[in-house]
């Protein structure tokens, strides 16, 4: 690997690992919603089956979810949007690198340490009080985690993208705010979104990349729909992690381009 | 005390006229305040109509429960859901400026960082509360017409003071935020839902001894006059303003606690 996307990816990882109480604090909190939301799921399953999960894989769904939360970490905004409103943007620009990239590094090395900590614990955690639902074959050991890759890229490029309306609007809380709220709601968070009905979970997978987020690396780990599901599942991602950050090339060329330097 | 007051209403003005600057991105702001309270009870729905029941509960009874819970966090959150920010000043040394003016430092806290968005899904939230207790079956009363004016005030001083209480951790442990969170924002989700859909030791933590049961599930009971199905005393059920006054006493004696402890940055 090149030296500089692998100094960005120590940083991003060293960066966080900064952060021990909040990551404790993180770790306690992820579970807690793990019970609630697994006690609601179970109940509403009463024994049987819900939308075609059995117990054991809504208990992993709920859990891997959790733990996928603060890996994918949708809720945290980039700091670029507030560079951009400060204008250090500009020094961003005059490195050597496309601050596209600097970020993309930086942020899947704070995702490697998010899996280290905030995504196994919580496992742990699941899999003790709970059981979860253990894949029957070993591929799907490894396809899981090429979608959990897949899933930080697209939402690191969703959050990219958010982050550069601030060139348009300096104030990016709404769209955040829109953007939380879609990407929740969108990306199987709350339930899984087989629940649906059958034409809004089309609309979901087909028209927009929040399914990529959650629902699909939760799909592929619990073996829903067999492998050939899970390897659609893959390059349906995989076509949202290019399409994402080829837009984001766009959007930020465009931004660039009308980019007036405040100040002196 | 009428000019505290006053100096209160005008930071709060002044609050909302800077933060209406931006105008789309406010419209954008409480727009999205209001779809994520909605987006509490469209959770809760869809489960309930792909279960057909909740823990027991039918539709109206679910509904009420969720309404219930979902009004009084909402207008907790409008008024006290800032005090979150309260790790930005104890990190900052910038805590310091509200202990120097001779007012009360909780209440300047929440003024200053007042957030008008939430207003939207307050309102939402009565009127959500309004037409559940329409469409339940109540055998209205007068302690029921009480009950039915005072539970969602009582969830509300009970979310509020747990949320002041959550924030005060920031005074011993700075990087703290996300654990209050799990009792704030985990304590909603718990409330929304009736109690006996929780696993036996979860319930008895979060429902009995940290009360959240009294928010919305128990009062609910006592507005359908139906009794507890896990056994609680029908008496309990009408007792949500004590629980509210309890977690209002303690997270004041929190707050007194984490000033006393509090020493600035030092710089």
């Amino acid at each position: 690997m090149p030296r500089a996307p692998w100094a960005l990816m120590v940083a991003g990882f060293r960066r966080y690992a900064t952060y021990r109480q909040a990551t404790v604090a993180g770790i306690f909190t992820n579970s807690v919603f793990g019970f609630l939301r697994c006690y609601v799921l179970l109940a509403v399953a009463a024994g049987g089956t819900v939308a075609g999960y059995s117990g054991p894989q809504l208990a992993t769904y709920v859990w891997l979810g959790q733990g996928m939360l603060a890996v994918v970490n949708s809720w945290t905004m980039l700091d670029l949007a507030e560079r951009v409103r400060s204008g250090d943007i500009v020094a961003d620009l005059l490195r050597p690198m496309d601050p596209l990239w600097t970020y993309l590094w930086t942020d899947l090395g704070r995702a490697g340490f998010s899996l280290l900590t905030r995504f196994s614990v919580p496992m742990v955690v699941g899999a003790v009080a709970f059981g979860l639902y253990l894949p029957t074959h070993a591929v799907t050991y490894v396809l899981t985690a090429v979608s959990i890759v897949l899933a930080v890229i697209v939402g690191f490029a969703c959050r990219y993208l958010v982050g550069l309306t601030a060139f348009w609007l300096l104030d990016i809380r709404g769209v955040s705010m829109f953007w939380s709220f879609a990407s929740g709601a969108g990306s199987g968070l709350y339930f899984p979104l087989a629940i649906l009905p059958d034409w809004l979970t089309a609309v979901l997978w087909w028209g927009t990349p929040f399914p990529s987020l959650l629902q699909a690396p939760l799909d592929v780990a619990v073996e829903r729909g067999g492998d050939g599901h899970a390897v659609l599942v893959i390059g349906g991602q995989a076509a949202w992690a290019v399409a994402l950050l080829f837009a984001c090339r766009i959007v930020q060329a465009r931004a660039v381009a009308r980019l007036v330097v405040q100040g002196g | 005390m009428a000019s505290v007051l006053g100096v209160y209403a005008k930071v709060v003005r002044a609050q909302i006229r800077s933060q209406t600057q931006y105008r789309l991105s406010f419209a954008f702001e409480v727009f999205g305040s209001v779809i994520i309270n909605g987006l509490d009870l469209a959770t809760v729905f869809v489960l309930f109509s792909v279960a057909g029941s909740l823990g027991g509960f039918a539709g109206p009874e679910v509904f009420l429960i969720a309404a219930l819970s979902a009004f009084a966090f909402s207008a907790a959150d409008l008024v006290v859901g800032n005090a979150d920010k309260l790790r930005d000043y104890v990190r900052t040394g910038l805590f310091d400026t509200l202990l120097l003016r001779p007012l009360s430092a909780l209440w300047q806290l929440l003024a200053v960082n007042f957030a008008p968005r939430r207003a939207g899904r307050a309102i939402q939230g009565g009127i959500i509360y309004a037409i559940a207790l329409v469409v339940a079956d109540i055998g209205w009363d007068v302690p029921r017409i009480v009950l039915a004016v005072v539970a969602p005030i009582a969830g509300a001083v009970f979310f509020g003071s747990l949320f002041v209480a959550g924030a005060t951790v920031a005074f011993w442990w700075v990087e703290s935020g996300e654990v209050a969170n799990a009792f704030t924002y985990g304590g909603n989700d718990f409330t929304l839902y009736p109690s006996t859909m929780f696993g036996d030791w979860f319930r008895t933590v979060f429902g009995s001894v940290l009360g959240f049961s009294f928010v919305a599930y128990l009062p609910t009971l006592a507005l359908i006059g139906r009794s507890d199905p896990l056994g609680t005393p029908d008496w309990l059920r009408w007792c949500s303003p004590v629980t509210a006054l309890i977690a209002a006493v303690v997270a004041r004696a929190f707050w007194r606690l984490g000033v006393r402890h509090y020493r600035s940055t030092g710089s």
